[in-house]
């Protein structure tokens, strides 16, 4: 049995906005195993991006826990939880935002090696610089360009960099690649499974591609709404996904090839809905094609139907 | 590729000059659109895809761009030697595009219905009254309440928005639509919903259409044919069948094997080496030679022509070249 | 495949580390190309060497009397005339560019320092803090600028410090604003949280991450806000609450001359002329400057 990283228990995070209360995440449950790669898909809003955040505590949790190797990170304090930071770390999806556009590559890399103490002498510091560099592919000569001389995937190297320089155990992968162009993203995706075999590193990986979280995850979770609606390993959740949404999504993958077989396309009524002040009942109810009355009223509970195969439907393994 | 010409376009160069030097943004570039046909441009950031869709509408701002040479024969005639009032009458009316971002492609103080009608009373003499039925049938038509034509672009969401913008950009019947990246900004279920309406608009109004995209996915859902740019080249350039049957610029291969598959199981994806070019320093010969796997010293020299592979299967390498690589 | 190999060496060469080129210094050459500002730099440099060699340059005192000669038209001796007690209007010019200096930029300075902190802390903080801070600015927007001046002077009595204090005050709210409207803009930038993520302090955040990144929006005001703090100070001299006579003040002398203005216009067409120049100048720069910094209008 593997050993579990992170284990997350009814974590809520609400955000208080003008039109009310805005429903984040609501009461999601998982885990990640040492080693292991969790993707977390999901369209905009459905707060996969959140999650990544409440899980390394730059959001406060509204309620429930975030164990790290059993220690609820909720609960630590400053100090703690500046000591925790160095284990887990996070890529960000905007390679351009996410650079402090007045700082130059090497001290962008150098910042968490600064704050944190880690070295005493800035000889070794610098030694420490570069081996990250050499690392992520970025050639020497970088150390001293500014973010805005360089392209989007080297901008985004100098993240990943950034993130390695603690020697975390966990990295949280939001949407890293979405603003690459594909020749550059699959350079990126395959340095990152380079790097978790390398250093045994865990990932959360967080995209609204459906099919970058399979080529990089061992196990999937499905996010609608605030809500995780299945979860279960990469391959079972694409040869036989159990909730609906889950099929939409899939089905909505427009395939690069003419000659697989096209499944019929279903396509979903509507867009998603608002997050703020959300139905009582089955989020997903307004845009099911098997809606029934009990999904309006009562909202699914997270079941097994597999072995490790959770299904948040009413009639699960019955469509 | 037998449909009735619709639109050429005949050795087109557009560059672009700034105080870092001369881009060369688009370079020698021969397309043909056919009545009905969907053309699919794809290509990475930079490669050229959008500076094609300005060309042909004779939108190039200038400084910095330029029209060094070429034709775009639409219909007959050439839109690059127009006059500007004349080519005015075109945009809008017979050729229309659809832009990436629906957000930004609505004015937020007029009302959908206002936006739409605009256009129509710009090309079209009707009285208002028609205007107005006009607008909502179009709104209908992308589905869309009609009703719905006297609310301003917030009320709508972003999927919504973009079905507004393609309601506008075919309300005054185009034979030509340019789709910029249109479903790039829309989630994989919005996504899904507005290209299987444009599929369903192109048919029923038998509109030709150039679709820009970075997604093989997308191209192979709803092009008949395609182009494929890297630095301002058309490095190949055939219909769909032979494109993802036989695809033969190494670009293209690099492109295919870079995209993870929902459909197979590989553990590792094979990239394409090194970085984009600097566009305003394109290496020599092809300028798809540092990165490609069989470059000999031969592709840093000799500049490739299109050779027509197979009828109708152009490829800009050396490899299929007389002489070969070498 | 030996030539394949070969190309792609030449491709792969090593290249020479690439040059330091920092936002700063890319908007130093992206101003550099910028005419109107540079001829608004060129002045501001000599109004500036202007006012350090007054002494060099001014042929005469700027109090040196010689009621003989008063009120002449301009002249070889006196290139810009003489005022009604006989004093050499270029000397005064001369040496009133130090007064107008000192002027705009320490009440620049106050304005500058004072407003930043306060809309960095209202920005950076938010909530009660913000609405504190920002409430109390508005309340000092709300009363007219120079009327604000006019009263701190008239509580203070006259004189250039207080000037400099009245002015300065003046433009507390308006660096306030801008100060904390940009840091609400990078505060929320993923750098920040990035910064956040590795575990950076509060302080360093501010200092490195947050205040290097708001900086060009102050600047840009600053430059444009020396015009406006010389055009408030020789406003409160020409209604008399400003720098006292004999000092020679650009203002105070619009003020004096203008009893003359109908037979002897040249008392003060100078030093209006100066103030005009000067004021121009600065704005080509500060416009300049504003092109040169904001990322939304490169490219």
């Amino acid at each position: 049995m593997a050993e579990k990283l992170i284990e997350v228990k009814n974590l809520k995070k609400y955000f208080n906005t003008n039109k009310g209360l805005l429903h984040a995440i609501d009461d999601v449950n998982f885990y990640i195993n040492k080693g292991e790669t969790l993707g977390l898909v999901g369209e905009s809003g459905c707060g996969k991006s959140t999650t990544g955040r409440v899980l390394l505590r730059l959001l406060e949790a509204t309620e429930g826990e975030v164990l790290f190797e059993g220690k609820d990170i909720n609960k630590l304090s400053k100090k703690e939880m500046r000591e925790m930071r160095k284990q887990m770390q996070i890529v960000f999806q905007d390679p351009y935002a996410s650079l402090n556009p007045r700082m130059t590559v090497s001290e962008i890399i150098a910042e968490p090696l600064i704050v944190n103490k880690v070295h005493s002498s800035k000889g070794e510091m610098n030694n420490k610089v570069a081996e990250l560099m050499e690392i992520v592919g970025l050639a020497p000569r970088l150390a001293y360009a500014y973010p805005h001389e360089l392209d989007g995937g080297r901008r985004q190297r100098i993240g990943i960099a950034r993130a390695l320089a603690l020697n975390p155990k966990f990295i949280v992968q939001d949407e890293p690649v979405s603003a690459l162009d594909v020749s550059i993203q699959a350079q990126i995706l395959n340095l990152m499974a380079d790097l978790q075999e390398k250093f045994d590193l865990t990932y959360l990986f967080i995209s609204h591609d459906l099919s970058v979280v399979k080529h990089v995850s061992d196990r999937i979770a499905v996010m609608y709404l605030g809500k995780i609606v299945e979860l279960t390993d990469y391959k079972t959740i694409f040869n036989n996904p159990l909730h609906p949404y889950t099929q939409a999504l899939l089905s909505a993958i427009p395939i690069p090839s003419i000659d697989v077989e096209k499944k019929d396309r279903i396509i979903l009524e509507g867009d998603v809905p608002s997050p703020i002040n959300p139905p009582k009942g089955c989020r997903f109810y307004g845009r099911c094609r098997h809606r029934q009355d009990i999904c309006k009223q009562e909202a699914p509970e997270l079941k097994e139907m597999g072995k490790e195969h959770f299904v948040a439907c009413h009639f699960a393994g019955e469509l | 590729m037998s449909a009735e010409k619709l639109l050429e376009i005949k050795d087109l160069c557009i560059h672009y000059i700034t105080e870092d030097g001369t881009v060369k943004a688009v370079d020698g570039m021969n397309l043909e659109v056919g009545k009905g046909e969907t053309l699919g441009l794809v290509g990475e950031t930079g490669a050229g895809k959008t500076t094609t869709a300005l060309g042909i509408m004779n939108l190039i701002p200038a400084p910095p761009g330029k029209i060094l040479q070429g034709e775009v024969i639409f219909e007959g005639e050439d839109l690059l030697k127009k006059k500007a009032a004349d080519i005015r009458k075109i945009r809008g009316n017979k050729i229309s595009m659809i832009f990436q971002d629906p957000m930004t492609a609505l004015n937020p103080v007029m009302t959908v219905g206002e936006q739409i009608m605009e256009v129509v009373q710009l090309h079209k003499k009707v009285s208002k009254a028609e205007a107005i039925k006009h607008t909502q049938d179009m709104l209908e038509l992308v589905g869309i309440p009609g009703a719905r034509w006297v609310d301003y672009p917030h009320q709508f969401s972003g999927g919504m928005k973009q079905r507004v913008v393609i309601a506008m950009a075919l309300a005054c019947d185009p034979t030509l639509l340019i789709a910029d990246e249109p479903t790039t900004a829309l989630d994989v279920t919005i996504q899904a919903q507005v290209l299987d309406l444009m599929k369903r608009l192109k048919d029923e109004l038998n509109t030709s259409m150039i679709m820009i995209t970075h997604d093989l996915g997308i191209v192979a859902e709803v092009c008949d044919k395609v182009a494929i740019m890297y630095a301002g080249n058309v490095v190949e350039y055939t219909n769909k069948e032979n494109l993802y049957r036989t695809p033969r610029h190494p670009y293209t291969v690099g492109l295919f094997n870079s995209i993870p598959s929902p459909d197979s199981d590989e553990d590792r994806l094979k990239p394409i080496e090194g970085l984009m070019p600097d566009p305003t320093n394109l290496p020599s010969g092809c300028p798809f030679h540092p990165r490609c796997p069989n470059a000999t010293e031969k592709c840093a020299r000799v500049i490739p022509t299109p050779i027509e592979v197979t009828p109708g299967h152009f490829v800009k390498c050396l490899e299929y070249a007389p002489g070969g690589l070498h | 495949m030996s030539s394949a190999n070969l190309s792609k060496q030449a491709v792969a060469l090593p290249t020479a580390p690439m040059k330091k080129r920092s936002p700063w210094v890319a908007a130093w050459k992206s101003l550099r190309r910028n005419k109107a500002a540079m001829i608004g730099l060129f002045v501001i440099v000599l109004l500036i060497i202007t006012a350090i060699f007054a002494e060099q340059i001014a042929p005469f005192g700027y109090d040196d009397q010689n009621l003989v000669n008063r009120l002449q038209p301009p002249s070889a001796e006196h290139i810009f005339g003489t005022d009604n007690f006989g004093r050499d209007i270029f000397s005064r010019i001369v040496y009133g560019s130090r007064v107008s200096l000192q002027v705009g930029f320490i009440a620049v300075g106050i304005g500058a320092i004072a407003g930043g902190a306060l809309g960095a802390i209202a920005g950076f903080y938010g909530r009660h803090a913000d609405n504190i801070i920002m409430r109390i600015m508005d309340i000092l927007l709300a009363i007219p600028g120079i009327l604000l001046a006019i009263s701190i002077v008239a509580s203070l009595g006259p004189g250039l410090t207080n000037v400099m204090i009245a002015v300065g005050i003046g433009a507390i709210p308006g660096y306030a604003r801008i100060v904390r409207a940009s840091v609400l803009i990078v505060r929320d930038q993923e750098f920040v949280e990035a910064a956040r993520s590795v575990g950076t302090s509060d302080f360093r955040i501010v200092m490195k991450h947050i205040i290097p990144n708001s900086l060009a929006p102050i600047i840009v005001q600053a430059t444009l806000g020396v015009a406006g703090a010389i055009l408030s100070a020789a406003g409160l001299s020409f209604i008399g609450l400003g720098i006292q006579p004999p000092a020679p003040e650009w203002g105070a002398m619009l003020s004096e001359g203008r009893q003359f203005l109908r037979d002897n216009p040249h008392v003060t067409t100078f030093p209006g002329l100066a103030i005009m120049v000067v004021i121009f100048a600065l704005n080509l720069f500060g416009d300049g400057l504003r092109d040169a910094l904001d990322p939304r209008l490169k490219q």
